[in-house]
Order: structure tokens, then sequence, then C-alpha cells
């Protein structure tokens, strides 16, 4: 194999997985940005999918070509709203945050799993008709060599890359960030200050919700192309250890979502390059969260997560 | 879920709990046109309606109390054990591999091939111990990156270096099964084995050693308040890596359950069991005191068993008591709201 065919399949197969990791994570940083743990990331991923998949199979007919677009809305819409539950129980109700988001996970494969029972009468949703393909990007594909490789990949990939610097310009670059951020790390100071603490983490949770139901929504029309059970496993909390191996910034989230993206396609097409031939294939499988632990223990640069996080505010309480 | 509640709220919370997951549960049977009464009753009929089905619920308890335990243990302590999962896991190939790896009177093998369960799973843990002990890393993020390299890694181990690129591995031997040919007959062979004794004898443990030892009162206490065990004298980092090993230690022995009674052997994960998370509702739904774990590990057992005949019975998918669980998982966890307005109530009624 020649070394451009293939820099060509290991750039797109890492642009295509990292994708829904990316719109995830970036989930993650806001919701973790704004103190609270979102350890349901994956629920909001499996419902993403699931609403994705069961609005594509039903409008098709009558959406064409649109559809794919309007499906992603539908997940975007449905995850924002799911997220209300993580939102209430961990904001207003003070339930411990990780318990919260585990329920999260638990309720959101059950719901999809029983709906997709209910409706098709199967473990599992028919093909989506209409999903997303390769798109070339006018113009740059025509660039020589390169233009190939790195301009004519699903237009999803392109999205999330734009998303993440958005998200960047949000939290980074304007008040609505900076307030967002200050809730996460010091909510007393910042309530002091005219900050409603319950309205900004409600907004960030509920964000998390609608970007976790994008990135389901994602994978489900690029990848995987239907919805069972086995759809999500692991893709939310992958997107969670992008979060941190990123250090809840968006783009350190958006480069640590592209690597474990490509640790992950490695892993599946890695026999066929000569210098990995010889890894097991579990440590590639393995990598992105032995290096996320790393990363976390300090050995790769220090992770320090938002001060408030995992702590439900009471206001009056110092 | 870290507030003081009275001992009457502390059990009545959890009864609540359960008794809205299944309205919930009910209403959405309702909305989706099927009738409730006949799900529930099938849900019955397919955990305790018959021999055979008490046989294979009691079987489905088994791990979950060793789940819930592991998870209480760690709670107990100011832990927060999402791992569980993949200490199980680990500790189902480890004593399955042990099983099959020696050639012993049935004596030595099946507790050697148990502790095997038990040590690995500790092992699993140790590392988001002493991670969290030395350097104040958060355990529950490690633990949940832990489940993943373990599943990933037993995998491997079986696939390329127990069996031969096989997916499953051999059957353990008669010398280190907890098959139970007695249970089997009772139950009109029901894949009920010897396990619910060890798991109630770890239920005795867990409380003896919380309760009744000093070590336990150390542990507790760090789990109360950690500057103030320091200030009296306790070593944290020391009693908060103990706590994992212990944790860890009884996912693994649910784990040998699954490997040397359940199944007898070790297949390739596609995705987790799902025994180690329904584990953290084991601990959270029996407020993480050795009885309620009982209690709880039954409720859930009879759950899980019960919701695989209700799709024969009444047509009812499965999965919907996945979604009562998560319910009760909620409410339980969001117990703040529930003691509120049972305060109001109280108020009300005067």
């Amino acid at each position: 194999m020649s070394f451009l065919t293939a820099l060509d399949i290991l750039v797109q197969s890492m642009l295509l997985a990292s994708a829904p990791l990316i719109f995830t994570a970036l989930g993650g940083v806001f919701s973790e940005r704004s103190g609270v743990v979102n350890i349901g990331l994956e629920g909001l991923m499996v419902i993403g999918a699931f609403s994705a998949v069961v609005f594509n199979i039903t409008f098709a007919s009558s959406l064409g070509d649109a559809t794919p677009w309007v499906s992603l809305l539908v997940a975007m819409a449905v995850g924002g709203v799911f997220s209300l539950i993580h939102a209430v129980a961990s904001i207003s109700f003070r339930a411990d945050h990780v318990v919260s988001g585990v329920a999260i996970n638990f309720l959101a494969l059950g719901l999809g799993v029983y709906l997709v029972k209910d409706w098709y009468g199967a473990g599992q949703t028919p093909q989506i008709p209409e999903s997303f393909s390769y798109y070339r990007i006018p113009f740059l594909y025509d660039i020589p060599v390169i233009g190939p490789i790195f301009f004519d990949n699903f237009i999803t990939s392109y999205i999330a890359i734009f998303v993440a610097i958005i998200a960047w310009y949000v939290l980074f670059k304007t008040p609505f960030g900076l307030r967002l951020r200050s809730v996460g790390e010091h909510p007393l100071a910042a309530d002091t200050m005219g900050i409603n603490v319950y309205k900004m983490r409600y907004t960030a949770v509920i964000i998390s919700g609608v970007l976790g139901g994008l990135g389901g929504g994602v994978y489900a029309l690029t990848i995987s192309q239907i919805f069972s059970a086995g759809t999500i496993t692991g893709q939310g909390f992958i997107a969670l250890a992008a979060v941190i191996f990123g250090k809840w910034h968006p783009l350190g989230a958006m480069g640590a979502a592209m690597f474990f993206g490509l640790a992950q396609s490695l892993a599946i097409i890695g026999s066929s390059f000569p210098l990995l031939a010889d890894v097991p294939n579990w440590v590639l499988l393995a990598a992105p969260y032995a290096l996320t632990i790393l990363a976390l223990a300090g050995f790769i640069g220090r992770a320090d997560a938002p001060k408030a996080i995992g702590t439900p505010y009471i206001k009056g309480k110092r | 879920m870290f507030e003081r509640f009275s001992r009457f709220q502390k059990i009545l919370i959890p009864l609540i709990s359960v008794v809205l997951g299944l309205i919930v549960g009910a209403i959405i049977m309702l909305v989706s046109g099927f009738n409730p009464i006949q799900g529930y009753a099938a849900l019955l009929k397919g955990s305790l309606g018959e021999s055979f089905y008490i046989g294979e619920t009691i079987r489905q308890i088994t791990p979950y109390i060793f789940a819930g335990l592991a998870v209480a243990f760690a709670f107990r302590t100011g832990l927060f054990n999402i791992g569980v999962e993949g200490q199980l896991l680990v500790g189902w190939v480890a004593s399955v591999w042990v099983g099959l790896a020696f050639d012993l009177p049935k004596i030595i093998h099946l507790p050697m091939a148990i502790l095997a369960g038990a040590l690995a799973g500790a092992l699993w843990a140790f590392i988001p111990g002493i991670l969290k002990a030395r350097l104040r890393v958060h355990e529950v993020i490690v633990t949940i990156m832990m489940n993943y390299i373990a599943l990933h890694f037993c995998n491997y181990l079986i696939r390329f270096v127990i069996s031969d690129e096989q997916n499953t591995t051999d059957r353990v031997p008669e010398s280190a099964s907890l098959k139970s040919p007695f249970f089997e007959t009772l139950t009109e062979f029901s894949t009920m084995h010897y396990g619910i004794f060890l798991a109630l004898a770890a239920v005795i443990i867990y409380y003896i050693i919380l309760e009744r030892t000093t070590t336990g009162f150390e542990l507790r206490s760090v789990g109360f308040n950690q500057n103030a065990s320091e200030y009296a004298g306790m070593n944290v980092n020391r009693n908060i890596v103990l706590s994992m090993l212990i944790s860890g230690a009884f996912a693994g022995l649910g784990g040998a359950m699954e490997g040397l009674g359940t199944f007898g052997y070790g297949f390739i994960h596609g995705a987790f069991s799902g025994v180690g998370f329904d584990g953290i509702a084991v601990a959270l739904l029996g407020g993480n005191v050795a009885l309620g774990i009982v209690f709880a590990a039954a409720l859930f057992g009879i759950l899980k068993q019960g919701a695989l005949i209700m799709p024969l019975e009444s047509g009812v998918p499965t999965e919907l008591v996945e979604i009562v669980i998560a319910i009760i998982i909620f409410f339980v966890a969001s117990s703040y709201i529930i003691a509120y307005l049972l305060q109001r109530l109280k108020k009300g009624a005067k």
C-alpha cells in the first residue's frame, strides 16, 4: 500500500469516527464547566441515535434529501429535552450528579430499546433510508494530493470541527461563557455578582444534551445506520474521557476526540499497516481510557477539573 | 443523598421510590397499549411463579448481592466505585482461568478459583484506590476508564490466551464448579448454583467488617469526614486503598459466581453485562447497609428475571424493567425532594 493511500484511509476513518465524539465531548465540556458532572453523555448519545434513526425511517419518504439534516435537528431537540431530567435531578433536587447520570444512561437505553421493540417488533430498527454520504468541499478538493485526502469526507466531520471552534469562542470570548465558567468555579461568588447559578447550570446541561444528542445522531446516520441496544457502546464514555484528556477545553476536547477516534479506527483497520500489525488489538481499543487515567494522574500534563464540579449549589449555604 | 434523614425516612424513601418506579412503568405500559396489570403479573410469574423461575431468580440475585456490596462498601468510605463492572469481569476471567489451568481436588481447586476472582477484582480496584490516595485523582473517572480497559483486556485474554482464538473458553472442570445438582433437581434444572450461600456469607462478612471491627470504624469515619479522621490519627490514604481493595474483592467474587456457577466458562463480551451498574442501584436502594442490600438485590433480581418472561406472556418488551430501575435510581438519588415533600405533607396534615 502506498503511503498516500494509507494516509487517505487513516484520515478518513479518523474523521468519521471522531465526529460523534467531538460533538458529545463539547457537550460534556459545557456541562462540566458549569459544575455539573455528566456521566450521562452515553445516555444522551443513545437517545440522540434513537431519535435520529426513528425520524429518518419515518419521514424519509416525505422529506427526501433533507431527511438526515432534519433527523439531526430532531436528535438535538430530543437530547436537550432528555438532559432536563439530569438537570432537574442534579441541580434542583440536589441528587448526586454521578448517580443521576447513571440513571440517565439506564433510562435512555431502556426507553430506546423498549420503543424500538414496540414499534418495529424486533430488537433493532431497519436500516435508515437516507444517510449522509461523502462530501467534496468545492475548490479545496481540487488541491493536488492533500485535496482528496482532507476534503473528501463526511460533511458532519467538518461541522464538528467548526462547532468546536464556536464552542471555544462562546466559552472563552463571550460574557455568557465567562458566567458559565464562573458558576463552575465558585458559584457563591458568581451568585453574589448577580449571576443566576441555577439558570446558568440548567442552560449548560441543556446544551450538553443538545450536543450529546447530535453526537449520537451523527453516529447513527454515518456509522451504524440502525439503532439497537448495541449501537452506542461506550462512545459516550470515550467522549467523557476526551473532555478530561482535553482538560475541559473545547479545542482540547476536540483534539482528544480526534486522537481517540484515530485509536478506535486503528483498532479496526490497523492490521493493514505494517507498523501496527504487531500491536495487539486490545491495546489500541483500550488506549483512550488508559491515556485518560495517565492524564488525570498528572503524567501527561496536569488535568484540573472545575473547582465546584459535582457539588449542588444551595442558595444561602456557605 | 448525603443528607441526614431520620430512621423512618431512610426506610420510607426507598419504598416510595420503588412504588413510583413501578407506577411510571405502569404508565409507560398503558401509553404503549399494554395492560399494566397483565404485564406485572407476567413479571411476577416469570420470577416467582414456578420452581424453575425461582431458581433462576435466586441465581440472578447472587451476583447482584456481590455487586451491591462492592458499591456500598466503597460508598461507606466516601468513595464511588463505578468500576464494579470491570472488576467483576476480571474476577470472572481470573476464576475461569484458574479453574481451567489446574487439576486439583475440589476442596482446594474451587476455593482457589474463587479466591483468584476476588484477588483479580481487588487488584483492578487497587489502581483507582492508589491513584486517589497518592495523587487525589477522582476515582469515578478512573473506575469508568478501568471498566473499558477490563472489557478489552478480558476479551483479549479469552480469545488469545485462555482459548485458542475462540469466542468462549472451555467449561471449567467439575472440581472448580459451583454448579449444584441438588438445586438443579430441586428447581427443574434451573441454573441456580451454590453461589447464593457465598453471597449471604459475604453479606455477613460485610456487616462484621464495617460495623464490628476497628478497621470498619476507621473506614466509615474516613467516609464521614476525612479531616477529622486524619486529626484523630487515622491513616486516610491507607483506608482509601483498603476500601477499594475490599470493594473490588466483592466485585471479583461476583464475577467468580458468573464464571464458575451461572455460565461455567468465560466468553467474549461485546458490551458490559450490566451487573456492575445495577450494583449501584442495589447499593443506593439498600441504603448501603447489609440487610438493605439483600432486599434490594432480591427486588432487582425479581425484576430482571421476571422481565425475561414479560414479552412472551404479555407482549411487553423486557426493557420496561430497565426503565423502572432507572426511575427508581432517579428517585432514590433525589431523596432530598421526597423528604422535603414528606415534611410538607406532615405539616399540611397538622
